[in-house]
C-alpha cells in the first residue's frame, strides 16, 4: 500500500524529523538532501483536518464549483460534491461505469435564467455526462465516442466545449456535435487550451497542434474546425500544457524541456532544457545515474502568476522569471517522488504536492546576497561530484554568476494521505482540499479561523434560540 | 452546619468497633445536640430503636377476602433479610391504613356493576415498637372471582431510618408508581381475558339452556309450564342478565384510560400492545364485537363450559395469586422493577442524597457535562426538553410578572434544586419535583382550565379548606403539620437551629411517642380530583408527568390559584403572608432559577470572573454550602490531611452502597465532610429529580477499577503529567505494548482523562492491531496499539511515525513517552504522584472534581461574547486574540500549556453546542505544530 515507504524507522530515534524518509530517498540523501522541517512549524495555518470519505478508489480530480463547493472524482467513476466549510458531503453523482478521465466545470450563461451550475466529466467508458451540481440531475449523456476522452475544455466565449481524445470534436451546449477532426493519434490528445484567435492547442504525444474554429458566419452556418500548424519543438511527449498570460503559453515534457511560447505566433519565446542534461557520456561513467530515472525531470505540472513559472519537475520545484528568461530559485528534491501538481498562493507561497503522500507549502524568498557563500542547492551543481570532478575549473564561477537569486523555503508541510497525493484545490475561506490515492479528501483548515468561525455560529444560534442575554 | 440527624450512622451497632466519637470540646455554638437515645446508653450509630432486619426490604402484602391480611413476598427473597421480623404483624399494620375505599358494585343509580379505577394510595408510616418505617403503596387489582370484583394489595419499602422514607418519598412514589402502573397492566389484560373466558361460557350456557328450554316446551303441549321449566327459564334469565353485566366489565375495563401507563418506560411493550387493544375498542363502535375478535385470534384453544349464571361467593375456593391475577410476563417485570427499587434505594440515605444531588447538579450542566461525564446518567428527554421549552408565560397568569422576571430565557435553565421552599413549609411531603418542566406543564396545564371549574372541584373536595388561609400546609400535609407544632413546642429549647435540624427533630420526637404505629403523611392520590372532573380533561396531555405525582400536581394547582382567593379572604393574616409568598415563589420559580446558573454557571467559585452577577440571597447561601462540600472534595487530600494529622480518608461509595458493610475507617476522620454533605443534601434534597437512577454498582467498580489504575500509573510514571495533558488536549493518546491486558489496562485507567466528543461515544480503542490511519486519530484520542515484532508490524511502526505530529507515543515496553512539553499547573494537581489518595474510587471523584472544574473554565471561556467577537468594527483580530489570552491567564487562572487544554474543552463545546442534533457530524483533527520530547523512566 505504501510503495515509496518501505523502510522501518525506529522510534525512539526518531524524534525530530518528522518528515518520513524512504529508503530510495534515505540511499540518496547523502547527495541531495530533502529539505525537512520540523514539527514546530509556526507559518503553518493548517492545524485542523477534516477527513471525507465517499470513495471507493483513487480520487484523482477536484473542481472548485463555487466559493464553497467543490467536486471531486476519480477511479470509482463517482463524482461527489461536497462542502468545503463543513466537509458535508452534498451529492453523488453516479453515471460513469468506469474511471473518470476528466471533469471540468461548465459555467452558466450569463444571459441563460437557468443558473445551475453544470459539470462535464468524460470516463474510460467512453461517454461524457453533463451534469447538475445543484440537482445532481445528470442531464445528458453522450456516448457516441469512439475512443476514451482524455481532455476537456469549454470556450464559454462560444459557449461550447471541445473534447480530445484520439480526435477533437466539438459541441454545443445542447451537447449537438458540431464539428469534429480526423483521427489524430492513437495516444490521443493529452492537453488543449484555449488561445485567441478562436484557436485552441493541443498536446498530441511530441506534438502541438494549433486548430482554429471556424464559427458560423453569414456565409455558412456550418461550424469547422482547422489543423493550422504543428510544433515539432519538443523532444518527447509533452505531460502539460498550460496558458500562462495573454502573451504566452507554456508546454513541459517528458524530458524536462519547457518551452514558452508566443501565444500570437507560436514561435519559441524562450526554452529550458537544462533540467535534463543529456550528455551520454556521462551516463556511461557514472555510478549515480543509475537512481535517476528519466521521468524525474519530467514536467508534471505548471502554475504561474505574473512575473513567474513554477514548474514541477520530477521531484524539484523550479520557479522560471519570464522577465529574466531564467530559472531564479530551485528546489530539485522537494519531494520523496514526483511532484504532481502545484499551485501558487497569493502571498508568496507555492503549495506542492506530491507521489509520497505529503502536502508541501513554499515561500519565495528573495536571498541575501552573500557573495562567499557557496550555494549548496544551487541549480546546476545538479550533478553533484560527476560534474564537478569533470569540470572541476568551471563550476565555481559559473555558480557565482548563476546563483539564484530567491530560494524556495519550506514553511510547512501537511501530513495525512497515506499515499500519492494527486491533486489539491485552495479555497480562500476554507483551506486547502487534497485528494489521494488512499481513496480519501483531506480538507485541511485554519484551525484559528475555523475556531472564529465556530465562535460565530454559536452566539448566533444563541441568538436565534433567545439565549443571548447582553449584559447593559 | 453539623447537626445530630444529620451525622447519619454507616455500621450496625456489633460492627461497629473504634472507641466512640471523642473530640475536645466544642464552643456552645457548634455544639451538637445530643442524640435522642443518649440517655440510654445507646451511641449515635447505633441502629435506631434496634430493628429486626438487617437491611431494606419490599414486602407485598395482600388483604385476603378469606384470612385477611397476609404477606405474599419479600424483596429481595431471602430470610436472613428481614430476620426475625414479623411480616404478618407488619402486613395487618400496613394493610389496615388503606383508606381509599373503593368498591365496585352495583352504585346507587346505575343498573350494572361499575368498576372504578381507582388510583394508588401513597402512605408512609412507622412503627417504633418494630423500629420499622415503610413506604406503603396501595393498590387494588380485578380479579372475577374475588368480592366486588377487586383484591386489595400493598407494596411497602420497608426502612429502619425514616429520614431514608421520608426524604426519598417522591423517589419512591415515582418508582413503585412504575411497578404499580405494571402490575395493574397485567391485571387489566388478564381481568379482561378472564371476562371473555366467562361470557363464552355464558353464552355457550345460554345455547343450551335455551334448547333444553325448547325441547320442554315441545315435549309438553299442556298449557301450562313445569316448575321445571320455570326455573329453567328463570335460570335463562339470569344468564342473559349475566351476560350483559359481564359484556358491561369488558367494556369498562377495555375503555381504561391509556394515557396512565403511558409514562411507564417500563410496560413500554406491554403500552404499545394495550395501546392497540385501546385502538381496537376505540374505533369498533361496538366494543364487544372487537373483544370478540381479540378473544378468537387471542384464545382460539378455549373451549367454553356449562356454568351456573350465579356465581357463588364461597370460602373454599382458591383465590388466584399475585402471579396469576397478573400475566406472568408483567409479574416479571414488575419484581424486576421492584428489586431494581431496592437496588436503588439500597444503603444509607447520605449516599443516596449525595449521589442525587450529584446528578442534579450534573444535569445543570448539560452544556459541558458531555465531556467528562458517563452517559448513562444523563437525561437526554430531559435535556432536550429544558433546551426547547423555554419557559413560556401562560395566559392565566398576570402576565407583566411573568415577563418582567423572565425577559430572555437565560443560556440553560436549572433544576431548581437549590432553592427548596423548606425554610417556609417545615414538612412538605409534597415537594415540587425542582423540574422546571413539570412546572410548565403543570402550569400551563392549569392556565388552560377554566378556573372557576377547578375553583368548583376543589370545594367539593376540600370541603371549604381553601378559604382557611393556610390551604397549603393542610392540603399537603394536615398531620405533619400538627405534628410540627407539637414537637416544634418541645424542641424548642434548642432554638438556633435551622428548620431544617426542627424538621429532623420533629420526626425523631414522634418516633418516641407512644401511638405504637402512625401514619406520618399521606398522600391520597388524585383524592382532590374527583372521577368526573378527570373524564372531562381535555385531552390526554402531559398526563404522564403528572401522573408520577397526582398529588404533587394537586397541591401545586392549589398554591398557583389561592393567591388570589387568599389575598380576598383575609388580608393581614401571618399565615397568609407566607403562603402567599411561597406561592408567588412558585410562580416566579422559573425565571428565579433561571437567572442563577448564568451567574454561576458550575462550580466557579474559586474563579474571580467578571460575568458573574451577584445571585440572590437565598441561592449564595446554599453556594456557600455548596462551595464546602466541593473544597472538600477539590482540595488535594494529601494536604487537608496530612495538615489535620488523619490518616487519609477514603468515601467510597461501593461501600456505602452495600449497605451496612462495615466501614472499617473510623468515622471521626470523615464525620467531618460527610456531614458536611449531607447537611446540604438535606437541604436541598426535596427539590432533587427523581427520575434519575444511580448507577450501578458494576459501573462503579469499573470506575473503582480505572481509578486505582490511574493511580498506579501516576505513581508509576515520572512522565504521567505531559501523557494526561495530551489526553486532555486532544492529542491522541497511543499506548504501544505488546501485552494485551496490560495495555488494556492502562487505557481503561487512561480513559477517564479523555474527553468526549460526545454523548454517545467515548473517543477510546482499547486495542488495534492494523497500522493506524490518519481516520483513526479523528475518532479516536486513546488508543492501545499492539507492538508487532514480525516484519507485518514494521507497518504499523511505520506510519505511527509518519502521523507522529498527530499523536503521543506512550511504549509500555521500553517505558518511553514521546509527546510535547507539558508545563501547566493543571495536571500537577490532577495527577500528583504524592498523592495520599489511596483507593481508585477516592481517586475517581477527585479527577471528576478536577475535571468538572476545568469544564467550568472552558465553559466561561467559550461563553463570553467579548472573546470571540469584536466588540465593535475596528477591533482586530490580533486584539480579541490578546484579550483571549488575558482572560485565560488572569481571569481563568492558566499557565502556559493548560490554556491548550480549556481551549481544546471550549471548541468540543462550541461543536456539541453548534451542531444539529448535538453528538452529529464530523468531528474534526486539530493539532498543533509543536516539537516532541521523548521521556525516560
Amino acid at each position: 500500500m505504501l510503495p515509496m515507504h518501505l523502510s522501518e524507522i525506529n522510534l525512539k530515534t526518531d524524534r525530530t524529523n518528522s518528515a518520513t524518509k524512504g529508503r530510495e530517498e534515505a540511499t540518496l540523501k547523502k547527495k541531495s538532501p530533502l529539505q525537512t522541517i520540523g514539527e514546530e512549524q509556526t507559518q503553518n495555518p493548517y492545524t485542523e483536518l477534516l477527513v471525507l470519505k465517499a470513495h471507493h478508489d483513487i480520487v484523482r480530480f477536484l473542481v472548485q464549483l463555487d466559493e464553497y463547493r467543490f467536486a471531486s472524482a476519480g477511479d470509482d467513476g463517482i463524482v461527489v460534491v461536497w462542502n468545503a466549510q463543513t466537509g458535508e458531503k452534498l451529492l453523488e453523482l453516479n453515471g460513469h461505469t468506469q474511471k473518470i478521465t476528466a471533469i471540468i466545470t461548465f459555467p452558466p450563461l450569463e444571459v441563460c435564467e437557468e443558473k445551475n451550475q453544470l459539470i462535464l466529466t468524460a470516463s474510460a467508458d467512453r461517454t461524457v455526462i453533463v451534469w447538475d451540481c445543484d440537482t445532481g440531475r445528470q442531464v445528458q449523456k453522450v456516448s457516441c465516442f469512439q475512443s476514451t476522452v482524455k481532455c476537456l475544455i469549454v470556450l464559454q466565449r462560444l459557449d461550447i466545449w471541445l473534447s480530445g481524445g484520439n480526435d477533437l470534436c466539438v459541441w454545443n451546449r445542447k451537447l449537438d456535435l458540431l464539428c469534429k477532426t480526423s483521427h489524430l493519434s492513437d495516444t490521443g490528445i493529452s492537453a488543449l487550451i484555449e488561445i485567441p484567435k478562436n484557436c485552441v492547442v493541443a498536446a498530441v504525444g511530441k506534438e502541438l497542434i494549433i486548430f482554429r474554429l471556424v464559427t458560423p458566419t453569414g456565409e455558412s452556418l456550418e461550424w469547422d474546425i482547422l489543423e493550422i500548424k504543428r510544433l515539432l519543438d519538443h523532444q518527447d511527449n509533452i505531460l502539460s500544457l498550460v496558458n500562462v498570460n495573454d502573451l504566452s503559453f507554456v508546454t513541459g515534457s517528458h524530458v524536462g524541456e519547457m518551452i514558452i511560447w508566443n501565444i500570437l505566433d507560436w514561435t519559441v519565446q524562450a526554452r529550458e532544457c537544462n533540467f535534463w542534461d543529456p550528455s551520454p557520456q556521462l551516463d556511461t561513467q557514472q555510478e549515480i545515474k543509475l537512481c535517476q530515472k528519466p521521468n524525474d525531470i519530467s514536467i508534471h505540472h505548471f502554475t504561474w502568476d505574473e512575473e513567474n513559472v513554477f514548474a514541477a519537475v520530477g521531484r524539484g520545484l523550479y520557479v522560471y522569471n519570464l522577465q529574466m528568461k531564467r530559472v531564479i530559485a530551485c528546489q530539485k528534491t522537494a519531494h520523496d517522488s514526483s511532484v504532481l501538481h502545484i499551485a501558487k498562493l497569493p502571498n508568496r507561497q507555492l503549495i506542492s504536492c506530491s507521489e509520497d503522500g505529503s502536502v508541501r507549502i513554499w515561500e519565495l524568498r528573495e536571498k541575501q546576497q552573500l557573495a562567499a557563500e557557496p550555494v549548496p542547492t544551487g541549480f546546476f551543481n545538479m550533478w553533484g561530484f560527476g560534474r564537478v570532478n569533470k569540470q572541476a575549473s568551471q563550476p565555481v564561477k559559473k555558480q557565482q554568476e548563476n546563483a539564484p537569486p530567491c530560494s524556495l523555503e519550506l514553511i510547512g508541510d501537511l501530513i495525512g494521505h497515506s499515499s500519492s497525493v494527486e491533486m489539491f484545490l485552495y479555497f480562500e475561506d476554507h483551506g486547502l482540499v487534497t485528494c489521494s490515492a488512499d481513496h480519501l479528501i483531506i480538507l485541511w483548515k485554519n484551525g484559528e479561523r475555523e475556531s472564529g468561525l465556530r465562535s460565530l455560529k454559536l452566539f448566533q444560534k444563541l441568538e436565534e434560540n433567545g439565549d443571548l442575554h447582553l449584559a447593559v | 452546619m453539623i447537626s445530630a440527624p444529620d451525622v447519619v450512622a454507616f455500621t450496625k451497632e456489633e460492627e461497629y468497633e473504634e472507641e466512640p466519637y471523642n473530640e475536645p470540646a466544642l464552643p456552645e455554638e457548634y455544639s451538637v445536640p445530643l442524640f435522642p437515645f443518649a440517655s440510654q446508653g445507646a451511641n449515635p450509630w447505633s441502629k435506631l430503636s434496634g430493628a429486626k432486619f438487617s437491611r431494606d426490604f419490599i414486602l407485598i402484602s395482600e388483604f385476603s377476602e378469606q384470612v385477611g391480611p397476609q404477606p405474599l413476598l419479600t424483596i429481595p427473597n431471602d430470610t436472613k433479610v428481614f430476620g426475625t421480623f414479623d411480616l404478618n404483624y407488619f402486613s395487618l399494620r400496613i394493610m389496615s391504613v388503606d383508606y381509599q375505599a373503593s368498591f365496585v358494585g352495583h352504585p346507587p343509580g346505575s343498573a350494572y356493576p361499575k368498576l372504578n379505577f381507582v388510583e394508588d394510595s401513597k402512605v408512609v408510616l412507622g412503627d417504633s415498637k418494630e423500629g420499622a418505617f415503610a413506604y406503603v403503596h396501595h393498590l387494588t387489582l380485578y380479579d372475577l372471582e374475588a368480592r366486588g370484583f377487586v383484591r386489595p394489595f400493598c407494596m411497602a419499602y420497608i426502612s429502619a431510618d425514616q429520614h431514608k422514607i421520608m426524604q426519598q418519598f417522591q423517589e419512591l412514589s415515582a418508582e413503585f408508581s412504575k411497578a404499580s402502573e405494571c402490575l395493574k397492566t397485567g391485571n387489566r389484560k388478564a381481568f379482561a381475558g378472564e371476562l371473555e373466558k366467562k361470557l363464552k361460557d355464558l353464552d355457550y350456557t345460554r345455547t343450551v339452556l335455551h334448547t333444553e328450554t325448547e325441547i320442554q316446551k315441545k315435549a309438553n303441549d299442556k298449557g301450562f309450564y313445569s316448575s321445571q321449566a320455570i326455573e329453567k327459564a328463570n335460570e335463562l334469565a339470569s344468564v342473559e342478565k349475566s351476560i350483559i353485566e359481564h359484556q358491561d366489565l369488558l367494556k369498562q375495563i377495555l375503555s381504561y384510560p391509556h394515557r396512565k401507563s403511558k409514562g411507564s418506560a417500563l410496560c413500554s411493550a406491554e403500552t404499545e400492545h394495550a395501546q392497540d387493544q385501546a385502538d381496537q375498542v376505540a374505533t369498533t363502535s361496538n366494543p364487544d364485537e372487537s373483544a370478540d375478535a381479540d378473544l378468537y385470534t387471542c384464545r382460539p384453544a378455549y373451549t367454553p363450559k356449562l356454568i351456573k349464571a350465579k356465581s357463588t361467593k364461597c370460602f373454599d375456593k382458591k383465590l388466584k395469586t399475585l402471579e396469576e391475577l397478573c400475566d406472568t410476563e408483567y409479574f416479571t417485570q414488575t419484581l424486576a422493577q421492584l428489586s431494581h427499587i431496592e437496588h436503588m434505594f439500597r444503603g444509607d440515605l447520605c449516599y443516596l442524597l449525595t449521589s442525587q444531588i450529584d446528578r442534579a447538579l450534573l444535569k445543570q450542566q448539560h452544556i459541558t457535562n458531555f465531556l467528562f461525564e458517563d452517559f448513562v446518567e444523563v437525561d437526554d428527554r430531559m435535556v432536550e426538553k429544558q433546551e426547547s421549552a423555554p419557559p413560556k408565560p401562560s395566559p392565566g397568569r398576570p402576565p407583566s410578572r411573568s415577563l418582567d422576571e423572565c425577559p430572555i430565557p437565560q443560556v440553560f435553565i436549572s433544576v431548581g434544586s437549590y432553592k427548596s421552599s423548606v425554610e417556609s413549609v417545615p414538612i412538605k411531603m409534597e415537594q415540587e419535583l425542582g423540574d422546571e418542566e413539570y412546572k410548565e406543564v403543570e402550569v400551563t396545564e392549569l392556565s388552560s382550565f377554566d378556573p372557576q371549574e377547578n375553583l368548583d372541584c376543589l370545594d367539593m373536595d376540600m370541603k371549604g379548606s381553601i378559604s382557611s388561609g393556610e390551604s397549603i400546609e393542610v392540603l399537603g400535609t394536615e398531620k405533619s403539620t400538627s405534628v410540627l407544632s407539637k414537637s416544634d413546642s418541645q424542641a424548642s429549647l434548642t432554638v438556633p437551629l435551622s428548620p431544617q435540624v426542627v424538621r429532623s427533630k420533629a420526626v425523631s420526637h414522634r418516633t418516641i411517642s407512644e401511638d405504637s404505629i402512625e401514619v406520618l403523611s399521606t398522600c391520597p392520590s388524585e383524592a382532590l380530583i374527583p372521577d368526573d372532573f378527570k373524564a372531562s380533561y381535555p385531552s390526554a396531555i402531559n398526563e404522564e408527568e403528572s401522573y408520577a405525582d397526582d398529588s404533587e400536581g394537586a397541591i401545586h394547582f392549589q398554591a398557583s390559584i389561592s393567591p388570589p382567593e387568599l389575598g380576598e379572604a383575609e388580608e393581614g393574616s401571618l399565615e397568609n403572608t407566607l403562603s402567599q409568598t411561597d406561592s408567588s415563589c412558585c410562580i416566579g420559580k422559573e425565571s428565579d432559577s433561571l437567572r442563577v446558573p448564568l451567574s454561576t454557571p458550575a462550580p466557579t467559585h474559586s474563579d474571580p470572573d467578571g460575568v458573574v452577577s451577584s445571585p440572590p440571597q437565598r441561592y449564595r447561601q446554599k453556594d456557600q454550602g455548596f462551595h464546602v462540600d466541593f473544597a472538600g472534595e477539590n482540595a488535594s487530600p494529601s494536604r487537608d490531611n496530612s495538615s489535620e494529622g488523619f490518616p487519609a480518608f477514603e468515601l467510597d461509595p461501593s461501600r456505602l452502597l452495600a449497605s451496612r458493610d462495615v466501614s472499617k475507617t473510623s468515622l471521626d476522620n470523615y464525620s467531618d465532610t460527610t456531614s458536611n454533605m449531607s447537611s446540604i443534601a438535606s437541604t436541598s434534597s426535596d427539590r432533587t429529580p427523581s427520575s434519575a437512577h444511580p448507577t450501578g454498582p458494576s459501573s462503579e467498580r469499573h470506575k473503582k477499577r480505572a481509578g486505582q489504575n490511574a493511580l498506579k500509573f501516576i505513581r508509576q510514571y515520572p512522565f504521567a503529567h505531559p501523557a494526561i495533558y495530551s489526553l486532555l488536549s486532544g492529542r491522541t493518546l497511543v499506548v504501544l505494548g505488546e501485552d494485551e491486558a496490560i495495555v488494556r489496562k492502562l487505557v481503561t485507567a487512561l480513559s477517564i482523562f479523555v474527553p468526549n466528543h460526545s454523548r454517545h461515544a467515548k473517543p477510546v480503542k482499547h486495542w488495534v492491531s492494523s497500522p493506524l490511519h490518519i481516520t483513526d486519530f479523528q475518532k479516536w484520542k486513546l488508543i492501545g496499539l499492539q507492538r508487532v515484532t514480525s516484519p507485518a508490524g514494521a507497518g504499523t511502526l511505520h506510519t505511527l511515525s509518519r502521523y507522529s505530529r498527530y499523536t503521543s507515543i506512550l511504549d509500555l515496553d521500553s517505558k518511553t513517552l514521546r509527546c510535547p512539553l507539558y508545563r501547566g499547573a493543571l495536571v500537577p494537581r490532577l495527577a500528583d504522584h504524592r498523592t495520599h489518595i489511596k483507593r481508585g474510587s477516592t481517586y475517581y471523584l477527585h479527577v471528576q472534581s478536577v475535571l468538572t472544574q476545568l469544564c467550568s473554565k472552558a465553559f466561561l471561556y467559550t461563553f463570553c461574547h467579548h472573546l470571540h467577537l469584536p466588540a465593535h468594527d475596528r477591533e482586530t483580530e490580533e486584539l480579541l486574540a490578546s484579550r483571549r489570552a488575558s482572560f485565560l491567564k488572569l481571569n481563568l487562572g492558566l499557565v502556559n500549556e493548560d490554556m491548550k487544554v480549556v481551549q481544546y474543552l471550549a471548541e468540543l463545546l462550541k461543536l456539541h453546542y453548534v451542531q444539529e442534533p448535538p453528538g452529529t457530524g464530523h468531528p474534526t483533527l486539530r493539532f498543533d505544530y509543536v516539537p516532541s520530547f521523548l521521556y525516560k523512566i
